[in-house]
């Protein structure tokens, strides 16, 4: 790593900023998570108050994880990758970049608290009302210059394969959050604002937003986090440019089109259930380019997997990507999706690509960083981040199958008629049958928290560790991963 | 362009010959297997978009090959489920309660679709197995506001309660203390009163007894003991819709709450009703 850290001066300030704003996010997420996971097990747990009410909680919950965890993540992983992939400094100067931090620091917080006190807009993932939607707007067109400016002044002569995903996921979630937050507030002075579109038009918009949040937020963003920590901290060359080319135009120009497949089964015309279903199946090997390319990477350096725990993470997080984008299409098949639809399942497909995908390559990514942007030798515990590893992994297996027994017992209970025609069992009796797996997945969770507190210690412990001490809790003779 | 394309030392491939920060690319070409699954699920969207509804034109939109919609396809399942239901349902519907209770068979059916039907529709206020919850009768206990024979059930589900329906069950009591036909005292005195009625309270309560007979007595009867034809509930026994501590009593005759029951003439028909009335009877109240 020490030849990262001779060359230009890079802005390495704004990074810290954001992997210490990531961290303490991610707790918040896991956090409220585990508390809305309880409420569903145990309705107790609501304690009868409006501001810790599940209906409030549970978009703290997703845009804690989605933005705020995965949001900082990705400001602070793209802005390390892209000044070190141009050989530049950021764009824009210190200034703009502090702007960027402490003005999305200030949305979420908004954001946040406009949920607990009861304001939201109705649209999933899109819950701020107007007047955040438009202090959001500014900061990320400040975000998109800042990148691109970067990217236009590099110093290299071609544009390394991370940059192409960040650009087509800062520019698709700025078309996707102008289209689905276009708004009219009933006043200047109210939170209070109605979607221009309605009925099923609104609900098409949202899911074109909703999903595509999915496959440019969440996918696109953390493909280029892939594509740098993995060769960078296995040594290896990227498996196959070609791949890098053909997975990444087919990804972008088809994730667009399948949103419609989060309405099957409703008043949206079949013709565009048509189109979101066939775009999701095409989906499937561009989606799994990015596996490829991930993991065959490690050719050469498989043997990198036992002794460093961030490479496992990231290693890992490809596997829960791979299987999450071949989940994805299967649910996106109508008759599939007549079963699916509506139940936990879909639950737990979001949190294997949440907590599988996106939270392991950002953890990945946090053990690579911490060591060298403080210029510490190696983490102060490797052992601690393994034991990160397998609970984190334990934890998810839990919850994804938990919520696969739940989601298809839910569906079959529901679909479910006795001999004369009727409905063999009410609602109430399908709550009643999850509730063993909501309390398996309240585990799950509990256990990759468990997880993430382990890491938050470790990485305190790192930071605080003298650079000269080489705290490595690893036998002697095992030698250390990286550059 | 590239400046110096090397052997990859591991798998013996080619670089493209770029680097940024240390990172290079293989020029492997794309695995055969990925490519042609690729094409294959496009080849299966090119297919399925024959089959089926997917091109929008201005005023409409290609309907696919095999006439695929998905209302029809609702229809068909609604239809068949209509036509399983029908042999049964028609002569619930037509049958007199007492028939239906003769033929064994048919009025387990009944039960069975009145069971599952008051599990999806009564039982968010009614509770599980009619058991109820403050504010919501409980129909397994007897405690009857508007009687509990099987054709007295039927007419309170069809027409629910003070649904605003002509038919629907109608009651209304004074607001005693917010239209000012008793004071505030006089309130507490009658309050002192009805609590003997169940022994809550015991002591002199002759002022009360006064006011009640006066006041009350006429819809709840004279030593409380509800009169159905009023809808007027029994305060004498042991189940009070809204409680029966001395707050309540106070609030419910100061300013009384008066529950709505929707009517389910709308949703359900006839043979639907009857199962229903029939479930709810054998609950363990019906009279």
């Amino acid at each position: 790593m020490s030849d990262t850290l001779a060359l230009p001066r890079y802005n390495d300030a704004i990074i810290k900023k954001f992997v210490i704003a990531t961290i303490f996010w991610g707790v918040v997420a896991f956090l409220v998570g585990v508390v809305i996971a309880s409420q569903l097990a145990w309705p107790e747990m609501n304690l009868g108050l409006s501001f810790t009410n599940f209906g409030r909680l549970r978009p703290v919950h997703t845009s804690a994880a989605i933005f705020a965890f995965g949001g900082s993540a990705l400001f602070g992983t793209s802005f390390y990758i892209v000044q070190r992939t141009c050989r530049v400094r950021l764009f824009g100067g210190e200034a703009i970049a502090n702007f960027i931090f402490w003005g999305y620091q200030f949305f979420i917080v908004m954001a946040a608290l406009s949920y607990v006190m009861g304001f939201s807009q109705g649209q999933e993932y899109a819950e701020p009302e107007w007047h955040l939607d438009l202090w959001l707007t500014v900061v990320w067109v400040t975000y998109a210059v800042v990148f691109i400016g970067t990217v236009l002044k590099r110093e290299e002569p071609h544009i390394y394969v991370a940059n192409w995903f960040f650009m087509a996921f800062i520019l698709t979630i700025a078309v996707l959050h102008l289209g689905n937050n276009i708004a009219m507030p009933v006043s200047l002075f109210t939170a209070k604002s109605y979607n221009i579109a309605s009925g099923v038009q609104n609900a098409m918009i949202q899911w074109w937003y909703g999903h595509n949040a999915v496959g440019f937020f969440l996918t696109a963003g953390f493909l280029g986090m892939m594509y740098y920590f993995i060769p960078k901290a296995s040594g290896r060359p990227v498996y196959s440019y070609r791949i890098s080319i053909v997975h990444f135009w087919s990804l972008v120009f088809m994730y667009i089109w399948a949103g419609p497949h989060h309405l099957h089964w409703t008043a949206l015309p079949d013709w565009t259930q048509t189109l979101g279903m066939a775009f999701s199946i095409m989906l499937w090997m561009p989606s799994w380019g990015g596996m490829i390319n991930g993991i065959m990477t490690l050719s050469g350096a498989w043997d990198k997997l036992r002794t460093d725990p961030g490479l496992r993470f990231s290693v890992t997080a490809v596997g829960f990507y791979g299987m999450a984008t071949f989940e994805g299409p299967v649910m996106s098949i109508r008759d599939v999706n007549a079963l699916s639809h509506y139940t936990d399942w879909g639950i737990g497909h979001v949190h294997s690509g949440a907590l599988g995908w996106v939270a392991f390559i950002t953890f990945g990514a946090m053990y690579y960083l911490v060591p060298v942007l403080w210029k510490r030798e190696d983490l102060y515990s490797r052992k601690l981040a393994s034991w990160h590893f397998w609970i984190s992994t334990l934890g998810i297996v839990l919850y994804i199958t938990s919520m696969w027994v739940a989601g298809i017992m839910q569906g079959l209970m529901w679909r479910a008629y006795d001999q004369f025609g009727f409905l063999q069992y009410s609602f109430a009796e399908s709550v009643n049958a999850v509730h063993p797996y909501y309390v398996i997945r309240l585990l799950g969770g509990v256990l990759f928290l468990t997880g993430m507190l382990i890491m938050v210690y470790n990485l305190i412990m790192t930071v605080w560790s003298p650079s000269t001490d080489k705290r490595v809790t690893m036998p002697a003779g095992v030698a250390l991963a990286g550059e | 362009m590239p400046t110096k394309i090397e052997k990859d030392s591991v798998t013996g491939h080619m670089t493209t010959g770029h680097e940024w920060d240390g990172l290079k690319e293989l020029n492997q070409p794309l695995p055969k297997w990925w490519i042609y699954i690729l094409f294959a699920t496009i080849a299966f969207s090119a297919v399925y978009f024959v089959l089926y509804p997917s091109i929008p034109y201005f005023t409409g939109y290609y309907h696919g090959t095999l006439g695929y919609s998905q209302r029809d396809t609702v229809d068909k399942d609604v239809a068949a489920v209509v036509k399983q239901r029908s042999g049964y349902m028609d002569r619930i519907r037509t049958l007199s309660f007492a028939d239906i209770e003769k033929d064994p068979q048919l009025n387990a059916v009944a039960l069975t679709a009145g069971r599952i039907t008051f599990a999806n529709n009564c039982q968010p206020c009614h509770g599980a197995g009619g058991g109820g919850s403050p504010g919501y009768p409980a129909l397994a206990a007897g405690n009857w506001l508007w009687g509990g024979k099987l054709a007295d059930i039927q007419q309170t589900i069809t027409f629910g309660i003070r649904s605003g329906l002509d038919d629907a069950r109608q009651s209304l009591m004074p607001k005693f203390g917010a239209e000012g036909g008793l004071k505030p005292a006089e309130i507490e005195q009658v309050a002192d009163y009805v609590m003997t009625l169940y022994g809550q309270t015991k002591g002199d309560t002759a002022a009360g007894q006064k006011i009640f007979a006066d006041n009350c007595a006429s819809c709840h009867g004279d030593h409380g003991e509800g009169k159905r034809e009023f809808g007027a509930p029994r305060l004498a026994g042991k189940a009070h819709l809204y409680g029966d501590t001395r707050e309540i009593v106070v609030a419910q005759i100061t300013n009384p709450r008066m529950g709505v029951m929707p009517n389910w003439n709308t949703r359900f028909d006839t043979g639907m009703i009857k199962s229903l009335a029939l479930y709810v009877h054998s609950l363990g109240g019906g009279e």
